[in-house]
């Protein structure tokens, strides 16, 4: 897959394959694409030349009705949350639900606490967004997409700006939402507390292109000045 | 080829526009097909409609006691104060209720949505929306398309109605003409060629007014600059339209009447 954005190259040569239960871990300076490749993935960003395959079909080649029901099995977790601030979270979680679902209310309402119950947060189910921490906005964009129960997880940047504690808490959720919910997921951060904790691959993406790649281990002890800097802020 | 003849600036206008007609195509062509957003169509209703009562009523109220005022002296002279109602209700009716308060509509209601769907899509509200297989342009756009469509004729017919009454007040205070006296004046004055090219006119200014306000925070750039962009140039441009708007409406009613 390759990407410009006018005479810039972001994305010259990606090769990226995603097993079921799978989770990469993209690593990647800041700008060099990594958010990028998750939206071109989920339809948000077309690329210019290559395929992007997923659940079997070739994204860029959908019809937007199409694109729409690949969409419904894949999960988008934002690096802000992406909340919408003008509802509370009762209807934040309702929101994808009550088009994408045939539940009833009772069923709705059970689903949306279940979720919140997930990510340890049903005591705020009647708060706006504007209440709630960085990293329980995070919390409440995982339980919204969550709720879908998608089938593949991209979580752009989870921990950004977050304090290590919840960076911590918020890669255990991760994990465990892939343990619970059997979830591929592509992690994009160069949050190294967090790839150490989720990822059974970590990709390095360095100008343009996927360049090492291995465990958290492997990549630990490489020789590639690249991959160390990742590691010397540990 | 073009590209070098056509000045920059020019080059972007004319990119604005065209990127305004085909937001309005896709309207109509979303307008009337399922889902539909039945919810958040009533809500943008009374935010549209309901929560501009207070400012069209004050707007509206001045404008027809201050036209009275102003005629009142200046007919006096001739022994024409009689003509006073016949005057201000010409006036109100076709044009000063539906241009005033369209560009007060235009600036409170066209900031705000310019303001709100500009600060969505900076903060990737949107692309959420996308992403979870919500359509946002139904969600977000239709809904407040529809409401200033429908709201702000209602509002300017509201707005006409309490600026004849603030005419009235005007009146009675300097020569205590009666209510009756008052409105049966109006009612023999103004016709079907005053009330209904007027009211038409003003479809086309809510229409206006909600594509420039949701085409302006659709489009934002990234950055929180953007938003303040956005609710900026959809009060400039849905302003500019609605005396646009006006002028178009005037030569064709003066072409059929």
């Amino acid at each position: 897959m390759k990407k410009s954005f006018g005479s810039s190259e972001i994305l010259k040569d990606i090769n990226l394959q995603l097993e079921r239960g799978e989770t990469i871990v993209t690593l990647g300076k800041s700008g060099t694409g990594k958010s990028v490749t998750l939206k071109c993935i989920v339809g948000l960003i077309t690329p210019d030349s290559g395929l992007v395959q997923v659940l079997g079909k070739n994204i860029p080649d959908l019809s937007y009705n199409e694109l729409q029901e690949v969409r419904k099995r894949i999960g988008f977790i934002f690096q802000g949350g992406a909340l919408y601030d003008s509802m509370s979270v009762r209807q934040n979680l309702e929101f994808p639900l009550v088009r994408n679902s045939k539940l009833n209310r009772q069923e709705i309402d059970k689903k949306v606490e279940e979720v919140l119950n997930d990510v340890g947060l049903l005591e705020a189910i009647d708060k706006m967004p504007s209440e709630l921490s960085g990293g329980m906005r995070k919390r409440i964009g995982v339980a919204r997409t969550i709720i879908m129960n998608p089938e593949i997880m991209l979580w752009d940047e989870p921990t950004t700006g977050l304090d290590p504690e919840t960076t911590r808490d918020i890669s255990r959720l991760i994990v465990s939402m892939q343990e619970k919910y059997k979830v591929s997921s592509i992690v994009v951060t160069h949050d190294m507390i967090c790839a150490n904790m989720v990822a059974n691959r970590i990709l390095v993406l360095n100008d343009g292109a996927y360049g090492s790649s291995g465990t958290y281990k492997e990549l630990a002890d490489s020789t590639d000045e690249f991959v160390r800097s990742f590691f010397e802020e540990v | 080829m073009l590209e070098n003849i056509i000045p920059r600036s020019v080059q972007k206008v004319l990119i604005e526009i065209w990127g305004m007609v085909n937001f309005s195509g896709r309207y109509f062509k979303h307008v009337l097909a399922p889902p539909y957003e039945l919810n958040e169509q009533l809500r943008q209703f009374f935010e549209i409609g309901y929560k501009s009562l207070g400012l069209v009523s004050i707007t509206g109220f001045i404008i027809g006691f201050v036209l009275a005022l102003q005629a009142i002296p200046t007919l006096e002279p001739f022994g024409a104060t009689a003509l006073v109602p016949a005057m201000i209700s010409i006036g109100i009716v076709r044009e000063i209720g539906p241009v005033i308060t369209g560009l007060i509509c235009a600036g409170k209601i066209g900031s705000g949505i310019g303001a709100e769907i500009g600060s969505m899509k900076v903060t990737e509200q949107i692309d959420a929306m996308e992403v979870s297989a919500c359509n946002p342009f139904k969600y977000l756009v239709i809904t407040r398309i529809t409401a200033t469509t429908l709201m702000i004729p209602l509002l300017i017919v509201y707005a006409d109605t309490i600026a004849l009454l603030g005419g009235y007040l005007a009146l009675y205070l300097v020569s205590d003409t009666s209510l009756q006296v008052y409105f049966s004046q109006i009612f023999d004055t103004i016709g079907f060629e005053d009330v209904v090219p007027a009211t038409i006119k003003t479809f086309f200014f809510g229409f206006t007014i909600g594509v420039v306000g949701c085409y302006k925070g659709y489009t934002a750039d990234k950055g929180t600059a953007s938003v303040g962009v956005a609710a900026n140039t959809s009060v400039v441009i849905a302003s500019l339209m609605v005396i646009i708007w006006d002028m178009i409406a005037v030569q064709i009613t003066n072409l059929l009447f």
